[in-house]
């Protein structure tokens, strides 16, 4: 790293401050001990169904699993009371099925990741291409990967600069920028790539922690830095940025946790679907088991709510 | 805030429109989550000496109150002159002839007992001490009895070691012990006091503080349970005066004392003159000290740790918040935001951050220091909450813009009021924090390990938090400078206390 480099990271760094990776993890810790009960448990549950970018992101996706997806969406249960999810989150391959499978103007969106996901590793030219095209075979939202090999290098200029690409190239839709925290490593990290976010995209766009594709993803730590740095962002400039945890969030007892995250520290104006999103798979079988178990009292025989994804 | 590279496209800085706010409203109200584990309370305690339950040789007893409901929980045995003396007649005949004689390894077994028996029973304790302290469940459950059990597992493995407690030295136990101990953290400090006590082959003479004898009888239940020989341990119960019979008893080599410093004063010239071994842990006003490096928000989280842990119940409080003056608005900014979303009320709902203060007589001392405060000058700010109609609370307080001569940066507290003071250089800081009577505790945030090491050296208190506070382990020695007392609790230096030389 040479000199100008090393200074663009200390100069970024003191910018928006460290974060103290013990006192993150103890403060994160506490969320996990709120005790969430009956009707509070319900209306969490049912919010996080709302939340929920139900996701498929294989090599083997077809237009038919594709297709089942968008219908799990749309109609997560049978219990009627029970919301549909916020969008499904798709390779660009797969959007034109997407739209096919929910009609014009449906109320589940469609989410695309784009700019060579997982990894980013190519021309920006070809990832600005992926995604006009995502969005023209009608992508709602774009779920784009940061550079972050030039973001450990310290090239932030360029980093910024390539995320303000891919929102022009967005149009209209919603971008989502995957910082991918597990490759970034330390809070103090992950606290500088949000602002360095935040600071090139539009209100009501978001910032998400990973592309799941990596062993460590979304936790409630990493959580909690961007959770924070959104808020900072917020309370200094007035531009909202939305949030979107992914990865590794399999459990209705994790969502509610993550959820208690945003309630105690960004209020209740990030407590919906257009600032706080899931992007998970197998995490909306489980709210929807837990639902029942709130509307019946008793948990359902497993084979009514399978673990895989493959089964919707 | 970022300014981010420059040239850069940048969001726009808000101008002249209202400042953006957090909205911590009532979209999503948590339902009420008791703990409903059942405390098993007797209606009545009595004595617990020679290894027996006894009534007290008067025949009186007073009440014990829950501070959240202010209902009466149970009687407890009031323990007369009397009374102390027969506890130390017991405990002379068992140092004497049984626990004094007694090889290490075998006392250690007896402590281990105690200390899983306290685990099994975790729960029902748990909501015994959170009924008749006023602490929130979360504390008593996640806190208070793990670290009791902790403080014997910690000493039972030392009781067959002693010969490495002092290198070079052999060393004794002084044989007969009185403690008093105080309400903050009722069953902890018995176990503070008793593990090293017993561990080293002493026996002891306890008295819990009155408004919370009840988890340290339930100690003595688990203490029969586990076999310990008669009179090894005792426990009486009362106020000051059976305090001052426990302390100024002629049989105890040594007598340890957890409580305010203007006690602990009474006590020491009290025993002036006297051969008796005396350990103090007495009051404090600890200062937090946060510089402009900190990171902020964890800081953030210590200030709120420090300060509204146990309802500030607590001697080692960071009370005195001193903040680097750069950053002053924006850690009192963060600091509102975050005691917002603290929630106070019932200590029984698992959901409570800050609870019931202990006392009647406790609320009245909080609510006049904070009425002094608020006619000095000082700006005071407290969030939102409603607190529930019966019972004894005090919503979480701060004032800001205070200085050194205002009677709340001087006097402890004992309740959740922080004062906000600011410096500009390291050596105020040291200066600020060090002038005051009290030393038992201090925090330092910052992101440079060398001026932490510095601080800390600089530092007169006998335990200072770096980017952390209200850590407790039993291996670490506890314990004051100055007016707040001498000796120390924890560790290889807290059976020092407990030995002596030979």
């Amino acid at each position: 790293m040479n000199a100008g480099q090393s200074a663009s990271f200390r100069r970024l760094f003191d910018e928006v401050g460290p974060v103290d990776a013990v006192g993150i993890e103890e403060r994160v810790a506490k969320y996990t001990t709120r005790s969430i009960k009956k009707s509070a448990k319900l209306w969490g549950l049912k919010t996080a169904v709302t939340m929920v970018d139900l996701t498929t992101l294989e090599g083997k996706d077809t237009p038919g699993k594709v297709a089942s997806l968008c219908q799990k969406a749309l109609h997560p249960s049978d219990d009627s009371t029970v919301p549909p999810v916020a969008a499904v989150c798709v390779y660009p391959a797969m959007v034109r099925h997407a739209r096919r499978a929910l009609g014009p103007g449906a109320k589940v969106r469609i989410a695309s990741v784009a700019t060579a996901f997982p990894s980013g590793q190519t021309a920006l030219v070809t990832r600005l291409a992926e995604v006009r095209r995502a969005v023209a075979d009608g992508a709602d939202e774009i779920d784009m990967v940061i550079n972050r090999g030039a973001f450990l290098a310290g090239e932030f200029a360029e980093v910024q600069d390539e995320i303000a690409a891919v929102v022009a190239a967005c149009g209209a839709a919603t971008l989502k920028v995957i910082l991918e925290v597990s490759e970034l490593e330390t809070y103090d990290k992950i606290r500088a790539a949000s602002f360095l976010a935040m600071s090139v995209i539009r209100p009501g766009d978001f910032i998400k922690t990973s592309t799941g594709k990596t062993t460590l993803n979304a936790t409630l730590g990493n959580n909690q830095v961007m959770l924070e740095a959104i808020r900072d962002f917020y309370l200094d400039t007035g531009t909202a940025i939305a949030m979107k945890p992914a990865g590794g969030i399999r459990t209705a007892k994790q969502a509610l946790q993550f959820l208690i995250a945003v309630k105690e520290t960004l209020g209740d104006a990030w407590l919906n679907n257009k600032r706080y999103r899931f992007g998970a798979s197998s995490l909306l079988n489980d709210l929807l088991r837990q639902i029942e178990k709130e509307r019946t009292g008793a948990y359902q025989a497993p084979y009514y709510f399978s673990e895989a994804a493959e089964s919707y | 805030m970022p300014t981010l590279a420059a040239g850069k496209k940048q969001t726009p800085r808000r101008q002249g429109r209202p400042a953006p706010e957090l909205i911590f409203g009532d979209l999503w109200t948590y339902d009420p989550a008791p703990e409903t584990a059942d405390p098993k309370l007797k209606k009545r305690y009595e004595l617990f000496i020679n290894g027996r339950f006894v009534a007290p040789k008067s025949g009186k007893y007073f009440s014990s109150i829950n501070p959240a409901n202010e209902q009466k929980l149970a009687e407890i045995a009031l323990a007369d002159r009397a009374d102390v003396d027969a506890a130390y007649r017991a405990a002379k005949k068992a140092y004497d002839t049984t626990w004094g004689k007694m090889p290490g390894a075998e006392r250690a077994k007896y402590l281990f007992r105690i200390a899983r028996l306290l685990q099994d029973r975790a729960r029902e304790f748990a909501v015994a001490e959170t009924m008749d302290g006023g602490k929130p469940i979360k504390e008593s459950r996640d806190f208070d009895v793990p670290m009791a059990a902790a403080h014997f597992f910690y000493h039972a493995g030392w009781a067959d070691k002693l010969d490495y407690v002092a290198p070079g030295r052999r060393i004794a136990p002084l044989g007969v012990v009185g403690q008093v101990i105080p309400w903050n953290f009722p069953l902890l400090m018995c176990a503070w006091k008793l593990a090293p006590a017993l561990a080293m082959g002493n026996c002891v003479v306890l008295k819990p503080a009155e408004t919370t004898s009840i988890t340290a009888l339930k100690l003595a239940e688990i203490i029969q349970d586990a076999g310990l020989p008669p009179g090894v341990v005792n426990i009486v119960t009362g106020a000051g005066e059976t305090g001052a019979a426990v302390m100024g008893h002629p049989i105890p080599a040594k007598v340890a004392f957890t409580g305010s410093t203007e006690v602990g004063k009474i006590i020491m010239r009290s025993l002036a003159g006297t051969d008796k071994k005396m350990t103090m842990e007495l009051g404090g006003k600890a200062a937090n000290i946060i510089f402009d490096d900190a990171p902020l928000d964890q800081a953030v989280e210590g200030i709120i740790n420090g300060i509204f842990f146990n309802q500030g119940h607590v001697c080692c409080a960071g009370s005195r918040l001193l903040v680097h003056e750069p950053v002053a608005d924006r850690v009192i900014a963060k600091l509102k935001q975050r005691m917002k979303v603290l929630r106070v009320g019932d200590p029984l709902d698992k959901n409570t951050d800050v609870g019931a203060i202990n006392s009647k007589e406790q609320l009245a001392r909080i609510t006049a220091l904070v009425k002094s405060g608020v006619k000095e000058g000082a700006e005071m700010f407290q969030p939102a909450c409603t607190l529930p109609a019966k019972g004894w609370y005090f919503p979480p307080t701060i004032f800001s813009g205070v200085s050194m001569s205002h009677r709340i940066a001087r006097e402890e507290i004992f309740g959740p009021v922080l004062s906000i003071l600011t410096f500009r250089t390291p050596e105020e800081a040291v200066e600020k924090a060090n002038n005051t009577a009290y030393g038992l505790s201090a925090g330092v945030w910052t992101d440079k390990g060398s001026r932490i090491l510095k601080m800390s050296t600089e530092l007169k208190a006998g335990v200072v938090w770096a980017n952390t506070y209200n850590k407790f382990d039993p291996t670490s020695p506890f314990g004051g400078y100055k007016e707040s007392g001498f000796g120390r609790e924890g560790g290889r230096q807290g059976l020092l206390d407990y030995c002596r030389l030979v």
